[in-house]
């Protein structure tokens, strides 16, 4: 474990990541939203969802700094009393839950078909990405509503809240596997046709086990940089839907959600219930995707 | 002895890295003569390539000639600006390289490129220059050069495009020709061919060649004198025969018999342990110093501790301490030259 | 195990690519099939012990042949029968133990070990899909004693191929192939990416592995000086066929088929005797449209109207080995003595 610290530390890619004075703001910006999110319960100066604590009477409190604002209330309050960064916060967690976890989600399908695909080759890569032709010729967005849309006629309204979370991660990974399922397509077909394979097959090794333990390690690269990517789309993917309303429900509000609440009232002057987590939205989606940026040129060593 | 027609004269090439500068050629001078073929040898990393592609100036960055100096026909061409470089490139030197095919712009006619080449550097017309261009590829042994001249790089087969690349070296008359590994990609027939022609073109045109390879039997075939390097340096040069029948540097020694020879009888191969030590990792003294196996036969830490100039050693020079003149006991290496 | 001297027969093999455009670009464009006859039907046999070396031009299908016996390739046609077993026939527990007893070794010593693996797994990866060693302890005892074989440390188990050189890479290519006790090594062009030096570490480690358990290389190569250092008997290949095979001595002090005389003399000559070359005139033909009859007529000066209808098969020659010549049958060429 320390053997390789050390070689992280001594590597390309950390030397790359020192030299970026831009990447490390990225960085810090990305941990400080991920930490805020994560650590919302104990963080944030409010309890959005606790009723108790809530007052409609602090009601379209502005920010602070504005007329009429108060102290407590850092960023002002929504329509219902609660204070906007504490439900930035909490929302922020639902959306990074849900980005992670369907990115993870979605990279385990696509890893698991493209390999599939480029090693055993045939009618079943065909098949395989022929149906992922056909799902490109879909925008993503069309898809996670079709998922989100027979979800809710198959579980009925009053269990689909409860589940929704479940149908959104859910929705976002199966519009978005076909990416991972390409790339490792690709590198898997160059990697099977290298020597090292084809040792491992004269001794007859089985192809799962080729395909796991040999190849895979060898493709994990790009897939990592588009994975890092893909949290930033997936990240607004869900607020797309949130904002649609086909979303999480806003008990659980998510950073698209409490856009969506705050758009009512948007040209009714109470313009900072929709502006911060629009703030929040993109200061999030643009960390990441500079993270994934970097990491891509740092791991491409034409690029160099 | 006449003049030379290129000089170089202590040159250093060096590669900035953010661990430290790496000197990939350390400190080397040699010449050549018009018309003649220096052969320049060496495994993998002892900085020949560099060699070339510094006389050339198509040295890839970050590698930079650190110092020394680069000599055609007197003139110093090693700091020109890179227009004027660009002129002498073509025009005084020639170049051929390993792969055929990247040597040729895939999008044009092999007769547009050579024509190119005449026409940018020899006052002549279009006409003519077609013309000679057609003669060219006759004289490298294309067959039916005239139809030939409008094909693409592709249609050629790998032996044939070689040959395009050198009528593509010799088009403006150029006085020397790097020639980075020509015969590598190719199989041993075609290979046997291409040597064959560039000999004998050269001897027509009265050009010299560096010629850069690894393969110690295409230097034997081709070569007048010879170079080899080690570890960004030059252990040894000298004319080839003597070289290969009587080298007197230790490594040219292992060397010559490490190369297996059809119809040798020999169980073992001479064998040099260990590797080329790493640009990050060069030793103190003489470089080949660790793989030696006559360090005891110098008196002192001679080896270790003080880097051998190029000495005179029977017909050739090599950089060893055992061949220095005020060294008490002057044992020779060839004695135990190798089998060759 | 039989007790016969043939360790390893290939009979009559074959094997086909199939090079085709996707289908409906050729109906678009109204081409037929192609199908590039990579081996075109070769035999030949391997003593317990010896050296088979086959050598020829790139596109000649030597390592095609090393990959159909090592089963990466299905033969077209034809069968690899290793110790009086037939391969293609041999399933589950039975192909597993005769996988055991044969090895390969590949040309790029970059591509060849995983970039991933440390050197100790990669070294066991043999032992453990045969399930020879158990015990981690008596694992990590077996990979010491194989890198100490090779030349190389036992601490190096914990390194990443990139921390070593080329020649530092094909010893572990060896010892991961000596780590399930083969019999049989396939050296498919195991010293051509390698430095002369490193190269002659290697074929010395070669020569003594094989006189230490009694090994038996098949030894893929296009160097002839390579093989004529390394081998028992040498086969000639051209165009997907055995040309000729003979012993090595024989080979290459007499080549009697034209394509073994042309290889012979273009060998870069290192000692400088002037030797005159024959004059080579052509290339090696596209394989997708081999010439018909014997391969080689066109390149071939003592080719006549024979030569270009009938193919001509291997024969016994009375002055030792074999030859596919209709000329040398004939007794039309005079076989002279190599200088």
């Amino acid at each position: 474990m320390q053997d390789t610290m050390k070689r992280f530390f001594d590597g390309d890619v950390w030397w790359s990541f020192k030299r970026n004075p831009l990447v490390i703001a990225a960085a810090i910006t990305a941990l400080i939203c991920v930490l805020g999110a994560a650590f919302a319960p104990w963080l944030a100066p409010h309890n959005p969802f606790d009723l108790k604590t809530i007052n409609l009477l602090d009601a379209f409190t502005p920010p602070s700094w504005v007329a009429n604002g108060k102290s407590q209330f850092l960023l002002g309050t929504d329509d219902q009393g609660r204070d906007v960064l504490s439900t930035i916060m909490h929302g922020s967690r639902i959306t990074l839950l849900v980005g992670i976890c369907a990115v993870m989600l979605s990279m385990m399908i696509g890893i698991t078909l493209g390999l599939i695909s480029g090693y055993i080759g045939g009618k079943l890569d065909a098949f395989i990405m022929r149906v992922a032709d056909i799902q490109l010729s879909f925008p993503a967005i069309l898809i996670a509503l079709l998922i989100d849309g027979v979800a809710r006629v198959v579980v009925g309204k009053e269990y689909h809240d409860q589940i929704a979370v479940y149908v959104l991660i859910f929705a976002i990974a199966a519009s978005g596997w076909v990416q991972y399922a390409r790339t490792v397509r690709g590198s898997t077909l160059v990697e099977r046709n290298k020597e090292y394979v084809q040792a491992a097959r004269v001794i007859g090794r089985s192809p799962l086990a080729i395909m796991f333990s040999h190849v895979l390690p060898n493709v994990t690269g790009p897939v990592l940089v588009l994975a890092t990517l893909h949290v930033g789309t997936a990240i607004l993917t869900e607020a797309t839907l949130s904002f649609l309303g086909v979303g999480v429900p806003p008990t659980q509000p998510s950073l698209g959600t409490l856009i969506r609440i705050g758009n009512d009232f948007l040209f009714s002057g109470e313009w900072w219930i929709t502006v911060f987590p629009g703030i929040a939205l993109v200061v999030l989606v643009l960390s990441i995707n500079l993270l994934g940026d970097w990491l891509r040129d740092a791991l491409n060593p034409k690029l160099r | 002895m006449t003049t030379p027609l290129l000089q170089v004269k202590n040159l250093r090439i060096e590669f900035p890295t953010r661990r430290g500068t790496l000197v990939a050629v350390d400190d080397i001078s040699f010449d050549i003569a018009p018309g003649e073929v220096l052969g320049v040898v060496g495994e993998s990393g002892a900085g020949k390539s560099l060699t070339g592609a510094a006389v050339i100036g198509l040295l890839e960055p970050p590698g930079r000639i650190a110092s020394g100096e680069i000599l055609l026909n007197g003139r110093r061409i090693d700091n020109l600006p890179f227009e004027e470089m660009r002129k002498i490139r073509g025009r005084e030197i020639g170049a051929i390289f390993q792969d055929p095919l990247t040597s040729l712009n895939p999008l044009y006619t092999v007769g547009r490129q050579i024509t190119e080449t005449i026409e940018t550097h020899l006052n002549v017309s279009k006409a003519e220059a077609r013309e000679r261009a057609i003669k060219l590829l006759m004289e490298t042994g294309i067959p039916a050069a005239e139809k030939r001249i409008d094909h693409y790089p592709h249609q050629f087969s790998g032996g044939m495009r070689q040959r395009v690349v050198i009528s593509l070296a010799l088009a403006a008359q150029p006085k020397l020709i790097i020639a980075d590994e020509p015969t590598t990609a190719l199989d041993v027939s075609i290979q046997a061919q291409i040597i064959t022609l560039l000999k004998k073109l050269c001897r027509d045109h009265g050009t010299s060649i560096m010629l850069v390879t690894h393969d110690m039997g295409v230097i034997a075939e081709t070569a007048d004198r010879v170079a080899v390097m080690y570890a960004g340096r030059i252990a040894e040069i000298g004319p080839v025969s003597e070289v290969i029948h009587h080298p007197q540097h230790p490594y040219t020694v292992g060397l010559m018999g490490a190369i297996p020879n059809v119809g040798d009888d020999v169980e073992r191969l001479t064998q040099i342990d260990g590797a080329m030590p790493r640009l990050t990792a060069i030793p103190s003294g003489c470089a080949f110093n660790p793989r030696c196996t006559r360090v005891s036969d110098v008196p002192g830490d001679r080896c270790t501790t003080e880097r051998p100039s190029l000495l005179p050693a029977g017909k050739t020079q090599a950089a060893c301490w055992l061949h220095d003149k005020n060294r008490t006991s002057a044992a020779g290496v060839s004695k135990e030259t190798s089998h060759v | 195990m039989s007790d016969s001297k043939i360790l390893l027969e290939v009979r009559d093999v074959a094997r086909e690519f199939d090079v085709s455009k996707p289908w409906l670009s050729r109906v678009i464009e109204g081409q037929p099939e192609q199908i590039l006859k990579a081996v075109d039907g070769i035999s030949f046999t391997i003593n317990r012990g010896e050296t088979l070396s086959l050598v020829g031009e790139s596109g000649c299908g030597k390592s095609t042949v090393a990959r159909v016996i090592c089963g990466l390739y299905k033969p077209s046609r034809g069968e690899v029968i290793f110790d009086g077993v037939d391969m293609a026939k041999a399933y589950g527990a039975e192909l597993q133990n005769l996988r055991k007893r044969f090895q390969m070794i590949f040309q790029d010593p970059y591509a060849s070990l995983n970039p991933r693996w440390r050197v100790g797994k990669i070294v066991a990866e043999p032992i453990l899909s045969h399930n020879l060693i158990a015990d981690p302890a008596a694992l990590k005892k077996r990979v010491d004693e194989l890198l100490t074989q090779v030349g190389l440390s036992p601490l190096d188990a914990e390194k990443f191929p990139h921390e070593f050189s080329g020649g530092q890479r094909q010893r572990i290519s060896i010892a991961r192939a000596l780590s399930s006790n083969p019999e049989f090594l396939v050296c498919d062009e195991p010293t051509s990416a390698l430095d002369v030096s490193v190269q002659a570490q290697i074929l010395n480690l070669m020569k003594d592995l094989q006189r230490e358990f009694g090994l038996t290389y098949l030894f893929i190569s296009h160097n002839l000086a390579v093989v004529s250092h390394i081998s028992t008997r040498v086969g000639v290949m051209y165009l997907g066929r055995l040309v000729e095979v003979a012993e090595t001595k024989r080979i290459f002090q007499r080549p009697m088929h034209p394509y073994t005389q042309m290889l012979q003399s273009a060998i870069p000559d290192l000692k400088m005797t002037g030797k005159q070359r024959t004059p080579v005139a052509g290339e090696v033909p596209n394989p997708l449209d081999p010439p018909t009859g014997c391969a080689f007529h066109p390149r071939c000066p003592h080719a006549f109207e024979r030569c270009k209808v009938e193919r001509p098969i291997l024969i016994e020659h009375p002055d030792g080995g074999q030859v596919a010549c209709h000329a040398v049958e004939e007794k039309r060429i005079s076989i002279r003595l190599a200088a």
